[in-house]
């Protein structure tokens, strides 16, 4: 082993967490959603609207950092109308989820057709002082600048930590995080406990939805550079996926998009090496990720959460009971 | 302090569920409200409680109006419910629980004490770290007890609070709630049961179809609130004994595939024959009956149905012999919720053509529902009905030639009209030649109704008795695993 090696490890790593970092953003806002009971299945089609527009946003203006408002807007209208409908409504989410994705993803690919190829502003690039320069030193080797893995990114990749850190400490952390989760869980308990069920859906609804935009902004502002069309096809259903992997679990859920992250940028890498299967590489990492949801299957992560009890609730991967109903008092 | 109920209306579709409700709470002592499935007790106390928004009326405490239909403005004014079945957040711990929703600026560690302070004075042993779904039905109850009285309820409303739960939690919780009414609180006990409610409260009003029908005092004759329930006075079905048949169901070294088993069975019932299976919950009873049915394989032994082996035989084979199940769970197994009384008849019936001609099934629905007495129409989701009209579906749904039937709990949750009407069909089918294996908690119907009780105790049947002969005195002693000589 030489310097070279450990410095290529680093550089690898590096590059896993700074490509999950939208995933992270979506799937930590998902799970969000999901735990109040509601599946924003809407995914794929928000984040490819939201990274044409916050792409558009900040090409037009200049800004990137209006880029990300108006993608979290644009999505959080999205979550709006998976709410709406199945609140005030009662449509059933899925149905309408699955037509918005549609929708997303055609109005992306129409309206931002002028946008293809153009340049703008990306996220401006970050080293923290002090921690990006942490290392270990391996005798003989030569220095491990673990510090560069985490700290020596562009400003969205930050956001993406806080999401996490956030995300898991509101949820199970705060009293509100614990109201969210009771909703979620048996909507007729939180009812009978005073709390305004569908008033507080919405709400994590299109909070989740924010999140979501700020990982279509992430793409096409920093990780993929530029609009093109498709541009994002199929990470939202990825993030989707991630989510039960994650066993709405923020903090699991995150894991899945770095083991996501890791798949990906293992099958780029491997792509040069390996000509003859160059159309299957890209797409292996999905196939993977299925597969990675099939282990985690609940009855084995329910042992496992019995046996190491005080890590139950990162362990069970038990999805919220009341996912995907509707609830209205008579 | 009084709590006064005036006018009270609430509709569900055609169905009136109450009709212009006058009721008056007083402190000090427990009252009953009583009447049968459906009359609309659990909707007043809903209302009552904020959870459902009544279509007209008023609600006074100390002669000042509370805000309807908001959860919160009853917490607030101190008038806390206790749900028939306990609204606890299962996969959340105790504690998460008891804060949730309190809106109390605590922080966790005085809830916790808070918590254990109130749980031992009522005697409750509740470990705030365990998660819910670990909890039994009583001690779910004792859990929403205790933090409706933190949350500082003035007013407790009980909801068919003894379905489900053990002797002794049954006792504790009427020691409570006596304790809490001498406190000066309103408490509202709301069951079907004419014991519990004669040994508990002082004053009670009975409801019939969604109007108050009569109020007594209580102690009454127990006649007069008999009549007031149900128009007239119920005759019970006396059961007469006759030598069961040929051996229908036999059970050699039959041990079911579960952890909680301890030993084999080896039994055979005859036609026509009643064996009731009495002993806890959890006892064995479940898998003993579930293995019967062919739901789920023996560890060992073998099972002859009709002289046929089907020890290793799918369901499908269990139930072309003759086998039928009815589970506890009416909507969870039983029903399919969602589908109409219509869907569910043409499930049941096999055959018929390959295209539903509607007019003619709910025809046929509808004759049926008549035949059965079931309150509902062709047209009602399964899970609009009662528990007792889910069970009268039930049954009309199985078969005419049925060898063996196997149920779980079969009049549980039933008033008596409805429990009395089932346990007639049944014996009609007994005397028809059909052999009947029965679990029950309720020690009446078992004595009543059975030629052989088994009494599981840990797994085991710890004995085999004639119900003709045993004492329910003796009967309890053996269920609680003492032997009463």
């Amino acid at each position: 082993m030489h310097q070279e090696t450990l410095d290529f490890v680093v550089a690898t790593l590096a590059s896993i967490v700074a490509a999950a970092s939208p995933l992270v953003y979506a799937v930590v806002g998902e799970t969000i959603t999901e735990k109040a009971g509601v599946i924003n299945l809407s995914l794929d089609g928000s984040i490819m609207l939201s990274a044409m527009a916050g792409f558009a946003t900040a090409f037009m203006t200049g800004s990137v950092l209006l880029g990300f408002v108006v993608a979290a807007l644009v999505s959080m209208a999205m979550a709006l109308v998976i709410a709406f409908s199945s609140i005030e409504l009662r449509l059933n989410q899925i149905a309408i989820g699955f037509v918005l994705t549609l929708l997303g993803a055609n109005l992306a690919s129409f309206l931002g057709r002028s946008y293809v190829g153009v340049r703008a502003a990306g996220v401006p690039h970050l080293g923290i002082p002090w921690l990006e320069d942490l290392s270990l030193r391996i005798p003989k080797v030569g220095s491990f600048r673990f510090g560069a893995i985490f700290f020596d990114h562009n400003l969205s990749v930050y956001g993406s930590f806080l999401a996490i850190l956030l995300g898991y400490w509101f949820v199970f952390r705060t009293r509100r995080g614990l109201e969210l989760q009771g909703v979620g869980e048996r909507p007729e308990a939180a009812h009978a406990r005073g709390l305004a069920v569908n008033r507080l859906r919405y709400f994590y609804t299109v909070l989740g939805g924010a999140l979501v935009g700020l990982a279509g902004a992430a793409f096409s502002l920093d990780v993929r550079f530029g609009w093109r069309e498709g541009l994002t096809t199929n990470y939202g259903w990825i993030a989707l996926a991630i989510v039960i992997f994650g066993g709405w679990h923020p903090v699991r859920a995150a894991a899945g998009a770095y083991l996501f992250g890791a798949l990906s940028v293992l099958a780029l890498k491997l792509q040069p090496q390996l000509p003859d299967l160059s159309q299957i590489l890209p797409i292996t990492p999905f196939a993977l990720m299925i597969f990675a949801l099939l282990l985690v299957s609940q009855d084995w992560s329910r042992r496992l959460a019995d046996r190491y009890s005080r890590w139950r609730r990162l362990l069970s991967g038990d999805p919220p009971s009341a996912i995907g109903t509707a609830f209205w008092r008579d | 302090m009084s709590l006064e109920l005036r006018g009270i209306h609430k509709r569900y579709g055609s169905v009136r569920a109450n009709d212009g409700v006058d009721l008056i709470l007083e402190a000090g002592s427990i009252h009953g409200l009583l009447g049968e499935n459906g009359a609309g007790k659990s909707t007043l106390m809903k209302v009552l409680s904020g959870f459902v928004a009544p279509d007209s009326g008023r609600v006074l405490l100390d002669g000042r109006p509370v805000r309807l239909g908001s959860t919160r403005a009853a917490i607030r004014a101190g008038i806390g419910m206790l749900h028939q079945d306990p609204l606890v957040f299962l996969p959340f711990t105790v504690l998460d629980n008891f804060i949730l929703g309190s809106g109390r600026r605590v922080r966790r560690a005085a809830a916790r004490r808070d918590l254990q302070r109130m749980a031992d004075q009522f005697g409750f042993r509740l470990d705030p770290e365990a998660p819910a779904r670990s909890l039994t039905v009583g001690e779910r109850q004792q859990l929403e007890i205790v933090r409706l009285l933190w949350l500082g309820a003035r007013v407790l409303i009980l909801d068919e609070p003894t379905t489900g739960i053990s002797a002794t939690q049954q006792e504790r919780l009427f020691a409570t709630l006596r304790a809490l009414a001498e406190q000066g609180m309103i408490v509202a006990f709301v069951s079907h049961k004419l014991e519990e409610v004669e040994a508990l409260c002082r004053r009670v009003t009975v409801m019939r179809r969604g109007r108050v029908v009569g109020e007594a005092d209580l102690p009454c004759p127990t006649e007069r609130l008999v009549e007031m329930m149900f128009g007239r006075v119920q005759v019970p079905v006396v059961r007469e004994r006759a030598a069961p048949g040929d051996a229908v169901l036999e059970l050699q070294g039959m041990r079911p595939a579960d952890r909680g088993v301890a030993e084999s069975h080896t039994l055979a019932v005859g036609r026509g024959e009643v064996i009731g299976l009495a002993g806890l919950e959890g006892s064995g009873q479940r898998p003993f009956l579930r293995t019967c049915a062919g739901l789920q394989r023996p560890a060992e032994g073998r099972i002859r149905v009709a002289g046929r082996d089907l020890t290793r035989a799918r369901y499908r084979e269990f139930r072309r012999a003759g086998v039928h199940f009815l589970p506890a769970g009416r909507l969870e197994e039983g029903l399919i919720s969602g589908l109409t009384l219509t869907e569910h008849f043409l499930l049941a019936s096999p055959g018929g053509s390959f295209v539903i001609d509607w007019a003619q099934a709910e025809a046929e629905a509808a004759a049926t529902i008549a035949e059965n007495l079931i309150v509902g129409s062709p047209r009602s989701a399964a899970e609009e009905l009662s528990g007792g009209n889910q069970q009268r579906l039930l049954l009309s749904l199985m078969p005419s030639e049925v060898q063996v039937l196997l149920m779980e709990h079969p009049t549980r949750g039933l008033d008596l009209e409805s429990a009395d009407w089932v346990w007639r069909r049944l014996l009609e089918r007994s005397r028809r030649g059909t052999a009947i294996v029965f679990a029950s908690s309720d020690l009446e119907e078992l004595l009543r109704y059975s030629d052989r009780i088994l009494v599981f105790f840990a797994g085991k049947v710890l004995r085999e008795v004639p119900a003709e002969t045993i004492s329910g005195e003796d009967l309890g002693y053996l269920i609680g695993g003492k032997d009463p000589r």
